[in-house]
């Protein structure tokens, strides 16, 4: 969807803060809210797509006023709601009021060290040889699907080059609807800077982005 | 996006008064503990690993041993991932790696436009300026104005290779090495490797900043 996550060339922002001496998190919330998203995405419940989809379709002015941590707890939230696991009289009380629903898969404390050492690999074997071959032109298809996607606005329409073959990897589009891997051939495309944003562009600039081929068409 | 993560501590008053997302948190922490839906302990060890386990001092390793080791270095460059996990960084948010070499003529830089994707394994969690709408934003579009934030002024002449983190392949910026570091040892070279160097919006350290 077009959503306020997907940044790419917007202006205005003004300048990069860098903080000296940045501690990894500034509050006992955001700890925590980190720690809650880790161990209820080990749950199954949802996949890492269905939790990006979930964070980037809140409504822009709630997005673009919330801290990143505000952001992965608006996001859990709203899939733990959908799911029917923890509501917002819930959260409002600070109690259980309904009984809970049976899961299959608690992160326990000694399965942690394992758990993210394995991380989630998105690799799976290929079932179809690859459509673009190192070196192809291709264009970014001018798509705006209202679910999940992965293309960022700012390459629709535009062509470049492929530099990179990952393999097939899960193809967030349909994992984020619960519409199973449906695993494509991921390229990196380069893009000039100039194709981009223009003949004002910095003529030294290429963007490169990380595309699955239905993203992307032949061009010549 | 809001990058001001201190903005709700007007709500304090010698710690007596919490935020509304401080409180939001902790019924949420309550309601999933009580309903058995997390570990309290799991919890703990999650928040321990990436603050004190996991940061760029294992990415800072791998850099010094691409600087230290041509055969090390040619790995990477076919197998970041494999090559990588050899030194026992793997997992979460580093299952698929790409190192990008920093040269005379190019220079690279990583972001997220759409997010926050960032190589946990060897770096750690980001900091919150590459979350940020800012750094997002611009990094693609002006991304010569960004290192300029960062106090870079990068030679006009210098390619410039944005690279944006939109799938499950993250990137390790190998930054150049300091000249005059030819005799120093691995571990030596590793201090001289900062964070924002792998990112791509800083250089190593020079070797008079460091202490052998």
């Amino acid at each position: 969807m077009n959503g306020a996550a997907d940044m790419g060339g917007m202006m205005g922002f003004g300048p990069v803060q860098p903080e000296k001496n940045e501690p990894i998190f500034h509050t006992e919330w955001e700890r925590r809210a980190f720690a809650l998203a880790l161990a209820m995405g080990a749950t199954g419940q949802w996949n890492l797509d269905m939790s990006r989809a979930a964070r980037e379709s809140l409504p822009p002015p709630k997005y673009l006023a919330s801290s990143y941590y505000e952001i992965w707890l608006g996001g859990m939230e709203k899939l733990m709601a959908e799911r029917g696991l923890v509501t917002g009289d819930e959260i409002a009380a600070g109690k259980m009021l309904h009984p809970p629903k049976p899961l299959p898969r608690i992160l326990k404390a000694e399965a942690v060290p394992g758990a993210l050492a394995k991380g989630s690999p998105t690799e799976r074997a290929a079932t179809s040889p690859a459509k673009f071959k190192l070196g192809d032109k291709v264009r970014a298809r001018n798509m705006h699907p209202v679910t999940h996607t992965r293309l960022p606005r700012y390459v629709r329409g535009h062509i470049g080059v492929i530099e990179l073959l990952h393999g097939a990897h899960v193809f967030p589009d349909s994992n984020a609807l619960g519409q199973g891997e449906q695993p494509q051939w991921l390229y990196t495309v380069r893009f000039a800077g100039t194709e981009l944003w223009g003949a004002a562009a910095d003529p030294t600039l290429s963007v490169s982005v990380d595309a699955w081929e239905s993203y992307l068409e032949p061009a010549s | 996006m809001s990058h001001s993560h201190d903005h709700h501590h007007h709500d304090h008053h010698e710690g007596t008064v919490l935020s509304e997302v401080e409180l939001r948190v902790r019924a949420l922490e309550s309601v999933l503990v009580e309903k058995g839906y997390v570990d309290p302990a799991a919890l703990d060890i999650l928040i321990e690993t990436y603050e004190t386990k996991v940061g760029p001092h294992n990415g800072a390793r791998v850099v010094a041993k691409a600087w230290s080791d041509p055969a090390y270095l040619e790995w990477l460059r076919k197998d970041a991932t494999a090559a990588i996990a050899s030194l026992g960084y793997s997992g979460r948010q580093g299952e698929h790696i790409v190192a990008v070499e920093n040269t005379p003529l190019v220079h690279n830089m990583v972001v997220c436009t759409l997010c926050s994707c960032y190589p946990w394994s060897v770096l750690g969690l980001p900091p919150v300026w590459y979350k940020s709408a800012p750094y997002r934003s611009r990094a693609v579009l002006d991304p010569r104005g960004v290192l300029r934030d960062f106090g870079i002024e990068l030679a006009p002449e210098k390619q410039i290779r944005v690279w944006d983190s939109t799938a499950e392949i993250r990137y390790l910026v190998i930054p150049e090495r300091p000249a005059g570091t030819e005799d120093w040892a691995e571990a030596d070279l590793a201090k001289l490797v900062t964070r924002d160097s792998m990112i791509g919006t800083g250089f190593a350290k020079a070797p008079a900043e460091v202490s052998r």
